[in-house]
């Protein structure tokens, strides 16, 4: 009966296109908007992902996400190398900058200052000039989008000089990082220049960056400098996961995309729900008619769920096949689009689709299962 | 015709019995709104004969038929259709009743449009269960039967009314049933399209293992019945057996 039901399907073509495009339609909708709300997510964490070759991130005790700078003591450095376990540590600056442009305009950026002479939680995928450079004096590294974000239309080049804080800074280098969530443009250093870039305060840093020993766990000689130090202590992932939660918990992130993701879920109910219903409303004849002719009520709920699922899967794979090339498109376009399509997401959509042709399908299958077979006798149905 | 691999046959298989009424009545709606369709029919009708149901309208032939064919509960009263009591068939087995039994036969063809003529031909083998390839290798002479070899593969809206019934009748006869109810087959075509019609189901439908009965309220119908049963105010009124006169009713 499988070719039967599907047959049936085909055969009413503008309801079949219609069903088709409601659910491609929320495909499009839940896949793209929770894509985005991914690639806004990954943002929050992007300087905790961008710094390789780091174990944990030793803070102060009241930060609660990556953006959340409160200053530390110069010595927490090295109280966090005393802590058994911790192979090296250095210290990090993160702020905002005033970058003045050499036409005059003021552009904020993010500031990282990193440890003098290792220059450890550099950036490491450098497109223009080396890492090396910024051991000279007033030397700035900008990455990509920001330097565009500066210098819009102009080719990458170093040698451009900007002024922060009234102090001269040279880029030497441009490198490829993944976008903030702050969109400004990124600025390394050395630390001792990058408090030179903003104005003065008693403690300047922001945290301490540590690598384990290889016979302990990062978890474990976390634990130790808390309980070492007064300082906040996480692994990579620790770090990731808390910034993640705080916004998602904190901001009007997930409220604002999860209304658009349950609108389009709702909407693709309503579409896909009321066209298939019209559908097998009018093709009530036809679903009496094999009734009559001894089709099983086990039967016709399968033919029912069978169409759901095919115009389901068909809208299912132009969504995300649609919401994808939208991503790869609009990305290429707009850097500034947050756009991150994991399985996850795949998935997600996937269900919710499911969910759709299943609702789609209840009301049909209860208009057809209280249809009377002998109600196709003189024309009835 | 090779066993469709399905359920079991519901008829007991030592002979092909006919339709047993015995004081049948049926009711629809509920108190005030009750309105009673047959009040008390009784029939027996024997396989190998062409047997008319006719009345005027809401005499309760359509309720009838239904009863017949299994698609219809009665009220009260003893109902045997081809040695089967259907009173005790439950509703999925009634289902399968039909599927394996019962030939349809509609005033308004049912085709399934999106089917070609074949594919329509072949559903019931399909319901009962053979594999498509197997289905649709049996449609080819059927349908030369009915002298549509040659529109195997349009599709309903592309034939005209009676070629529609007649892949209509190829359709109820596919699965070689024991009963085969019609109703009002001639009354969506022509006069001569109807005469062809019904030479067609006298010619091809009615054998003697089978137990043929048809609805209708065309007098040019009348002719190819072998006993017309006349119906008025749910009641049989006259029963007539134009081949054996000697045994015809009269209430």
């Amino acid at each position: 009966m499988t070719w039967i039901a599907i047959k049936m399907l085909i055969g009413d073509r503008s309801k079949y296109f219609a069903i088709i495009f409601g659910v491609t339609f929320a495909c499009f909708l839940i896949t793209e908007q929770s894509a985005i709300f991914c690639g806004i997510m990954l943002r929050t964490t992007s300087v905790i992902r961008d710094t390789h070759g780091v174990d944990i991130w030793a803070m102060n005790s009241g930060v609660r996400y990556a953006d959340d700078l409160k200053a530390i003591s110069d010595n927490d450095v090295f109280r966090v190398r005393s802590v058994p376990g911790v192979a090296w540590a250095v210290n990090l600056y993160r702020g905002q900058g005033q970058a003045q442009l050499g036409n005059g305009k003021y552009q904020g950026v993010i500031l990282m200052g990193v440890d003098d002479s290792t220059l450890a939680g550099c950036p490491t995928q450098m497109i223009l000039g080396k890492l090396g450079d910024l051991q000279m004096p007033d030397a700035i590294i900008v990455d990509e989008a920001g330097f565009h974000q500066m210098w819009p239309r102009e080719p990458l080049r170093v040698g451009k000089v900007i002024e922060m804080n009234d102090r001269r800074a040279v880029i030497v280098g441009i490198f490829r990082s993944a976008q903030t969530f702050m969109t400004m443009p990124m600025v390394y250093t050395r630390f001792s220049q990058a408090t030179l870039f903003v104005p003065q305060y008693r403690r300047m840093m922001s945290f301490v960056l540590a690598k384990c020993r290889s016979n302990v766990s990062a978890e474990e000689v976390a634990r130790r400098i808390e309980s070492q130090t007064e300082l906040k202590a996480l692994t990579k992932d620790g770090f990731i996961t808390m910034t993640m939660m705080y916004y998602l918990q904190h901001t009007g992130i997930p409220i604002n995309f999860g209304t658009t993701v349950i609108l389009a879920f709702l909407v693709g109910c309503a579409i896909a729900g009321q066209t298939f219903y019209l559908f097998t409303v009018e093709n009530l004849k036809q679903f009496g008619t094999l009734k009559a002719m001894g089709v099983t009520d086990r039967r016709i709920v399968a033919m029912i769920l069978i169409q759901a699922l095919v115009v389901g899967g068909i809208g299912y794979g132009l969504g995300v096949g649609t919401a994808s090339i939208f991503g790869i498109v609009a990305q290429a376009r707009m850097e500034l689009l947050a756009f991150y399509l994991p399985w996850q997401v795949v998935l997600i959509s996937g269900i919710c689709v499911l969910f759709i042709s299943l609702i789609s399908s209840l009301l049909s299958i209860k208009r057809v299962l209280v249809l009377e077979p002998a109600t196709v006798f003189q024309g009835g149905a | 015709m090779s066993s469709p691999p399905s359920h079991p046959s519901l008829v007991p298989s030592h002979a092909i019995a006919g339709i047993i009424c015995r004081e049948i009545t049926k009711d629809y709606g509920t108190g005030d709104s009750k309105v009673r369709a047959l009040r008390g029919v009784n029939l027996e009708i024997s396989p190998g004969e062409l047997t008319l149901l006719v009345g005027p309208s809401g005499c309760g032939k359509t309720t009838l038929i239904s009863i017949f064919a299994g698609t219809l509960d009665v009220t009260s009263g003893e109902i045997s259709v081809l040695g089967v009591d259907l009173k005790e068939l439950s509703k999925y087995e009634k289902a399968i009743f039909r599927a394996k039994h019962v030939g349809f036969v509609f005033q308004q063809f049912n085709l399934l449009p999106s089917l070609t003529a074949a594919e329509n031909v072949a559903v019931p083998l399909i319901i009962n269960g053979f594999p498509r390839g197997n289905a649709m290798a049996k449609v080819a002479e059927v349908m030369h039967a009915v002298g549509l070899q040659d529109k195997l593969q349009s599709l309903p809206a592309q034939l005209s009314g009676g070629q529609q019934q007649r892949v209509a009748i190829a359709r109820a006869l596919i699965h070689q049933p024991s009963l085969l109810v019609c109703d009002e087959p001639t009354s969506s075509i022509d006069a001569k399209t109807g005469q062809t019609i019904m030479e067609l189901i006298k010619q091809i439908a009615v054998r003697p293992d089978r137990v043929a009965v048809i609805v209708t309220h065309d007098p040019r119908v009348l002719e190819f019945g072998d006993r017309i049963v006349t119906l008025e105010d749910g009641r049989v009124a006259q029963d007539k057996h134009v081949r054996n006169p000697e045994n015809t009713k009269v209430a």
